[in-house]
């Protein structure tokens, strides 16, 4: 019996992410009374690995090769499939991202494992296991009963946050059986964007809405985003109007985030947008109309232009960490 | 190429949520019902594909529900879809969902059958990954643009801070994210009197298992009043946020 954690690496490293899902292994482990394990695919160096134990890992499978390094769903699913059979897993926790999204319901069919999705929190029992997870975009919660031997949860980034559980870890090279099966997602080119703090990876996020009037107005939002820390988002009309990339939008159709603060200028807040962001555990509010939903959702507001908010905010920010 | 997309009928994404049976079932009543946005943007691209004459032979739109999804299918058939199938179920779980679309393909497979990436009702985000599995075929996940020439497919999938250009071979399940079309397509008068003759199979379901079950629904609790602050006073703001919420 373990419960098993699947972590991607980015470059060879592991992030916050990584020791996010190890934490919440580790923290159903102790329910179970059992180990949590990890598996990690690709090029990582030992003492990369080496870190997973600090938030619980007793064991990481590493598996180092050459027919690995891109992620193709069905030559991973194996893998994970096979390294969840030596673990003898009974869990197995997987990110709620774009990857974890793509391998985790092919998991669910190859094992014959029920499959919890975007989950915030521990399981309320674990006989019968019961997990809640929001549906209908934010605006109910589902109490979720799995029914089979082998569980599968996705963990919605930055809704656990990462604990330490300093373990003594054994790293482990696994060498899965690939023969029946060949990676048919062939990779002609790679677009990224690398240094810039990932939306989804932010503690911090500074949104802007069509209350900014223009793309031309966003550099008071980097201004602010920069000083906190912060990544940068908007609301689905700033994104279709083109003033900024989608890969910023946050709402229904976009991003879903969970940050510990947000920060929405501008923004109406459409049931859409909120179902986005209303993992968030702070947000704040400046919008001009006193009526708008955002005010809502929110903890903080400002009822007030945000053009003259803004910079303002900007003002106190720069005194306040200077003091 | 025959392409299928699977719909999934949603409440259209303002409804005000409700439960009744003890808070065990979603209430239907004063609905609007519309076809999942994701679901919808994937078909727009096909059906742009093929009348930019790509090589796209059929377009069929293939949804698991009961007779009350029709007008939603029907939509899909008013858009440009050529054909549509309707699994006779009221599904449990996305499981359920997949096993039902699987049978269903394995008897009249389709070189391409796209998914949206989640539904807006349930947003399991699973469908695609399971129908893949279940079919025994390769899956794209993410993908955010679909281009077919030469009896080619190029796609991109979205990855952390970009996206990958990726080439495979059909048949494939792909999983489609927002950014695939810009805007869903609209029916016109035409397409809307055309739709009522094309056909709209009924195929009664398979005997398919479910992996999990919902207990209950509960609606996410009231949040605190939100604490406002004077737009003269926006230092205050800060102030509350450094000290209060310590959060900056």
């Amino acid at each position: 019996m373990s419960v098993l954690v699947y972590t991607e690496n980015w470059d060879g490293k592991f992030k916050k992410l990584s020791f996010e899902l190890v934490s919440y292994a580790h923290e159903i482990a102790k329910m179970l009374n059992t180990q949590t394990v990890v598996l990690s695919i690709g090029n990582v160096a030992h003492d990369e690995l080496q870190k997973l134990g600090t938030y619980g890992a007793s064991t990481v499978m590493s598996v180092d090769n050459d027919c690995c390094k891109n992620l193709d769903n069905q030559v991973y699913s194996h893998i994970i499939t096979q390294a969840a059979s030596k673990a003898d897993a009974n869990i197995i926790i997987l990110a709620h991202n774009n990857i974890g999204k793509a391998l985790a319901p092919r998991l669910s069919v190859r094992l014959k494992a029920g499959l919890a999705t975007g989950v915030l929190s521990l399981p309320q029992s674990i006989e019968p296991f019961t997990i809640t997870r929001k549906v209908f975009t934010s605006k109910a919660i589902a109490n979720i009963i799995i029914n089979t031997p082998v569980k599968i949860v996705t963990l919605l980034q930055n809704s656990f946050g990462i604990h330490e559980n300093q373990a003594a870890v054994q790293i482990e090279t696994f060498n899965p059986d690939l023969s029946a099966v060949t990676a048919k997602t062939v990779i002609k080119e790679v677009n990224k964007v690398t240094g810039k703090l990932l939306l989804t990876d932010a503690e911090i996020v500074v949104s802007g809405g069509r209350g900014m009037k223009g793309p031309e107005n966003w550099g008071g939002i980097e201004e602010l985003a920069a000083l906190l820390g912060a990544a940068t988002a908007c609301s689905r009309p700033v994104s279709d109007e083109g003033w900024r990339p989608h890969s910023e939008h946050t709402g229904q159709t976009g991003k879903i985030i969970a940050p510990d603060l947000y920060i929405a200028l501008g923004i109406s807040g459409a049931i859409q947008h909120l179902g986005g962001v209303s993992g968030s555990k702070c947000i704040v509010a400046v919008n001009k109309d006193p009526d708008a939903p955002i005010f809502e959702a929110a903890d903080y507001g400002i009822v007030g232009d945000v053009m003259k908010v803004l910079p303002e905010f900007i003002a106190a920010v720069k005194e306040i960490k200077q003091s | 190429m025959k392409i299928l997309i699977c719909i999934s009928n949603v409440p259209d994404t303002t409804t005000k949520i409700k439960f009744v049976n003890n808070n065990t079932t979603f209430d239907k009543s004063g609905v609007q019902w519309i076809i999942n946005p994701w679901d919808e943007l994937a078909l727009t691209r096909v059906l742009d594909l093929k009348d930019a004459q790509a090589g796209i032979e059929s377009v069929t739109v293939m949804n698991v529900g009961l007779a009350d999804a029709e007008p939603t299918i029907r939509k899909a058939l008013a858009i440009g879809a050529d054909k549509a199938i309707r699994i006779n179920a009221d599904p449990v779980d996305s499981f359920q969902v997949a096993s039902l679309l699987a049978d269903a393909i394995k008897k009249d497979p389709y070189d391409i059958v796209l998914c949206g990436i989640e539904s807006c009702d349930y947003n399991g985000a699973s469908v695609g990954g399971m129908l893949a599995e279940l079919l025994d075929m390769p899956s794209v996940s993410a993908i955010s643009f679909l281009n077919i020439a030469g009896g080619k497919v190029e796609l991109k999938r979205e990855i952390d801070g970009g996206q990958e250009s990726i080439e495979i071979a059909t048949p494939f399940v792909g999983i489609v994210q927002k950014g695939i079309a810009k805007d869903p397509r609209i029916p016109n008068m035409r397409g809307i009197m055309m739709a009522k003759t094309k056909p709209l199979q009924v195929l009664e379901p398979s005997a398919a298992n479910t992996l999990t079950s919902v207990g209950s629904f509960d609606l996410p609790k009231a949040k605190a009043a939100c604490k406002k602050i004077d737009p003269d006073n926006v230092k205050e703001l800060v102030r509350l946020l450094h000290y209060e919420a310590k959060l900056i």
